[in-house]
């Protein structure tokens, strides 16, 4: 009986953890899934997606102002030629022939910002169907909805949202929450994203010309979002302190005068002079050196330690997790300075964490990325963001600036079950031809989980397209 | 398999075996052709709350263009009462921004009640704390998982007959206004093919033997899409804006009010708008809010239409979390901040007016230096026009739907 104990907690782990077993691997990797992901710690990195157009933001903004110039130029053509209708010709001139050629569009293509999302968004789901246990992309989700980013806002974040977690995110998944931080707020997609870009020191050379001031929305979430928590101990005073801190924070614009277009710049035009306190404390470095020190005190306040350690654990393991786990990892990552491999291996150590009912409901990403894995599909972009979608929860799109919600009582909707229950219907149909037997890729997948009423119920399924939705929707598929 | 199991609702509703029961009673209901509930020659009030998530600028929706202290404090985006994209005429002190031609039309016709520098309890500027404050009822944020217009029908005498047909929340995550332990429908635009009903049948019978929280949940579901075939809305087109577009509020709100508007579905209905957060480039008589307020405008007419017979019974209320910046900040936007607008809209508004105690808008009558002072409490106005609606009693509002505001008294008179 233990035994079985140990493979169903380790049934529940790889789902808890990771984003559940391909077919094939379900027995082999539910055997020591705890040293597999002790493992993962260890190695200490995450892989990065390939097959992306543009290797990171400078080049993609670049690319991003030539492409709107473009844009700007037909726009100004069309006019011209609607109002010198017989003139054609010299409107084929008004765009010299380099500039014309430079970015060759194929019919029904979407546009660059667009077209880079979805090379974007696919080149990342590729890398978490073909990860081992799932557990690293698991902790790239957890992190870039943390300092989530949304795609709608602009062009520039549209276009940038890959980029933004490929260099923001990844190299730090497994590395110091600080680093993480800084890249998180100096990086362009963040800055155009919560306006900082725009934001000016009411006393800096800029502000006194032009009569310009402030934008707290980036401070204003740094704290509330990314760090302390709301309920952290700052003030609005503080809000517009940090703002001020932070002005001059702002990314290069198309004429490249301080680097490269579309990179992160410290503008010192644009900052506010003098020392300025925040959480009691003054700072009084100068330019950037300011923003750095007051984001690392952030990254070390206590209150941040219990603020991340509440997150993760509620992301893994439960709504509402064991308080002693959330005091234990809030003292580690206290006493490691914000280390986060100490911080995971602390959780998967945790028996806590291990023991812990399956009672969350995996959210629609990782519900979409598990089943694909699990019927060892290869989805084109549109079978990817069309049910993410539906679902509620496309790539790097959420609502507001606190992310995507983490809990059942968003995602166990009625609304959102149906749905599900839409989606899962149309994956069966997907899936019937290569799926050889819905009753033994059940056993693969859910192994000790599999109850005999979810069995029996894929076992006299009316068809193999509703065996296969009845597996993907079971409760022991959907919950972890 | 666990569920959320807070609450402070609890003592007041039956317990969780009943209200599976009732699940299960509505899941037969599906089956049922049609339900006439209303007693011959009562009122059979409706009552549609929607949420504007991100803070809507109250001072550029309602701007106060009679106050000598507006235009100063809003250059670039100030309205004014005369030229081509001239405000609204109210009663010559309030305007009304140019985006909303339908919501003018019916405060004309004394169907749209106005309510200014209005504000919950709750004094500080995180979007996600104010909406959990606006949408739990709860003097504080993070206290529940409950909503309080569930809390409110939960509470609805027995035999009512609109707690059994519960709550309908919109959206494919429903707003936390709406969640709790009274029945829940949803329902959201459709964006692609429906499952075949065997298959939801076939997964009902498994979570009722595996999982009471996804039994229920699937329960509530199916009986929303009963209701929408039976209201024709089955071959809708798929696909849209969402609900930070004009296109989807206008979809919203027109699912909304045929499910509402039926004769066997839910009396209450929340839905929510997104995108109201204008912390720059907020725009003027055009722009991003004037696009946005124009979509709200949109979703009034769909609600008026939708609602056909009813709309004489029917009060749509809209708030939002909190306010914004008095002045302009550095980037032609504002910032969070405080009081703010609602409307009340419907044929059973007494309207045609504007409930504000207009605080000023010097510094010094400024709440903090900053924001519109909130003179008037949203709670009241709810408080106020649900006493009406469906005759709940003082002390229960007081108490268990909006907790600890014995001294705050509902608003008289909104409703006709």
């Amino acid at each position: 009986m233990a035994e079985t104990g140990e493979l169903k907690a380790g049934a529940i782990a790889l789902q808890r953890f990771g984003l559940g077993p391909k077919p094939g691997q379900g027995e082999a990797a539910r055997a020591q899934v705890r040293d597999r992901l002790l493992a993962e710690i260890a190695v200490g990195s995450v892989a990065q997606p390939e097959g992306v157009t543009f290797s990171g933001a400078a080049e993609i903004g670049k690319a991003l102002y030539d492409f709107e110039d473009q844009e700007k130029r037909e726009r100004e053509a069309r006019r011209v030629s609607v109002a010198q209708a017989p003139q054609g010709a010299q409107v084929a001139n008004a765009a010299p022939q380099s500039q014309m050629a430079s970015a060759p569009k194929p019919a029904n293509e979407p546009a660059l910002p667009y077209r880079t999302y979805r090379d974007e968004v696919k080149a990342r789901v590729d890398l978490a169907l073909a990860a081992e246990t799932g557990f690293g992309e698991r902790l790239v989700m957890f992190w870039s909805n943390h300092f989530c980013i949304g795609a709608t806002k602009s062009n520039m974040s549209r276009i940038m949202a890959g980029a933004y977690e490929r260099e923001a995110i990844r190299p730090h998944v497994f590395g110091r929450f600080e680093d993480m931080l800084i890249a998180a707020e100096s990086h362009p997609a963040m800055l155009d994203f919560l306006d900082n870009r725009q934001s000016v020191g009411p006393n800096s050379p800029a502000g006194r010309r032009r009569g310009r001031g402030l934008n707290e929305n980036l401070a204003r979430e740094i704290l509330e979002l990314h760090t302390l928590g709301v309920s952290g101990g700052y003030a609005q005073a503080d809000v517009t302190n940090l703002a001020r801190i932070i002005t001059g924070w702002t990314v290069v614009g198309r004429e490249g005068v301080l680097g490269f277009p579309g990179s992160f710049a410290f503008n010192a035009g644009l900052h506010e002079p003098g020392v300025t306190p925040l959480l009691g404390r003054r700072y009084d470095q100068p330019g950037k050196a300011q923003g750095i020190a007051a984001l690392t005190d952030l990254a070390r306040h206590p209150a941040t330690a219990r603020f991340i350690a509440m997150k993760l654990a509620r992301h893994f393991v439960a709504d509402a997790p064991p308080r002693a786990l959330v005091d234990r990892l809030a003292l580690t990552f206290r006493q490691s300075g914000g280390d986060l491999p100490t911080v995971y291996r602390a959780l998967i150590e945790d028996d806590a964490a291990w023991r812990a009912p399956a009672s969350k409901i995996r959210s629609p990403q990782e519900f979409l990325l598990a089943s694909y894995r699990a019927l060892d599909r290869k989805p084109d972009f549109g079978q990817i963001i069309g049910p993410a979608g539906v679902m509620g929860q496309p790539f790097w799109q959420p609502s507001g600036p606190n992310g995507y919600a983490d809990d059942n009582a968003a995602w166990a909707s009625a609304e959102g079950l149906k749905t599900r229950v839409d989606v899962a219907a149309g994956w069966g149909r997907q899936a019937a031809g290569s799926v050889a037997d819905p009753r033994v890729l059940s056993e693969d997948v859910l192994g000790p989980l599999l109850s005999p009423e979810t069995k029996q119920a894929v076992a006299r399924a009316e068809s193999k397209p509703q065996a296969i939705a009845l597996l993907l929707m079971s409760p022991e598929f959907q919950r972890r | 398999m666990v569920d959320h199991d807070d609450d402070d609702c609890e003592r007041m509703t039956p317990s969780r075996r009943a209200i599976l029961g009732a699940a299960g009673a509505l899941f037969a209901w599906s089956f049922v052709p049609k339900f006439a509930y209303a007693a011959a020659g009562s009122r059979d009030p409706r009552f549609l709350l929607v949420i504007l998530r991100g803070a809507l600028d109250g001072l550029s929706a309602v701007p106060p263009i009679g106050d000598p202290d507006y235009a100063g404090l809003r250059e670039g985006i100030a309205l004014a009462k005369d030229g081509p994209e001239a405000a609204l005429p109210l009663d010559g002190f309030f305007y009304l921004h140019p985006a909303m031609p339908n919501l003018a039309r019916l405060y004309k016709q004394g169907q749209a009640t106005i309510v200014h520098a209005a504000a919950t309890g709750y004094r500080e500027r995180s979007h996600f704390d104010g909406q959990d404050v606006l949408e739990s009822g709860q003097p504080g944020a993070g206290a529940t998982q409950t909503g309080w217009l569930n809390c409110l029908i939960a509470n609805l005498p027995a035999g009512e007959g609109i707690s059994r047909k519960g709550v309908l929340g919109v959206g494919v995550v429903p707003p936390l206004v709406v969640r709790g332990d009274a029945p829940v429908l949803g329902w959201a635009p459709p964006r692609m093919a429906r499952a075949g009903s065997d298959l939801t049948m076939r997964l009902a019978d498994l979570y009722g033997q595996r999982d009471p929280g996804l039994a229920r949940a699937l329960a509530q579901a199916i009986e929303t899409e009963g209701l929408a075939q039976r209201r024709g809305m089955a071959g809708e087109q798929k696909g849209g804006g969402g609900p930070d577009t004009a296109d989807g509020m206008r979809r919203i709100a027109e699912g909304a009010a045929a499910l509402v508007g039926a004769d066997d579905g839910p009396r209450i209905a929340a839905l929510a708008f997104e995108g109201w957060d204008t912390h720059a480039n907020e725009g003027g008589a055009k722009g991003r809010l004037a696009n946005l307020l124009g979509g709200l405008d949109g979703a009034f007419a769909a609600f008026e239409q939708g609602l056909g017979p009813v709309w004489k019974d029917t009060v749509v209320m809209v708030a939002t979390e909190f306010g914004r910046t008095a002045a302009v900040n550095g980037t032609t936007g504002t910032d969070h901040g405080t009081g703010t607008v609602a409307f009340l809209v419907g044929g059973g508004v007494k309207g045609g007016r504007i409930v504000a105690d207009w605080p000023g808008l010097k510094p010094e009558q400024l709440y903090q230096n900053r924001d519109l002072k909130p003179t008037t409490d949203i709670r009241a106005v709810a408080k106020g026009v649900v006493s009406e609606l469906f005759g709940v009693s003082g002390p229960v509002l007081a108490e268990t739907v909006f907790p600890e505001t014995g001294d705050l008294k509902p608003l008289q008179g909104l409703v006709v």
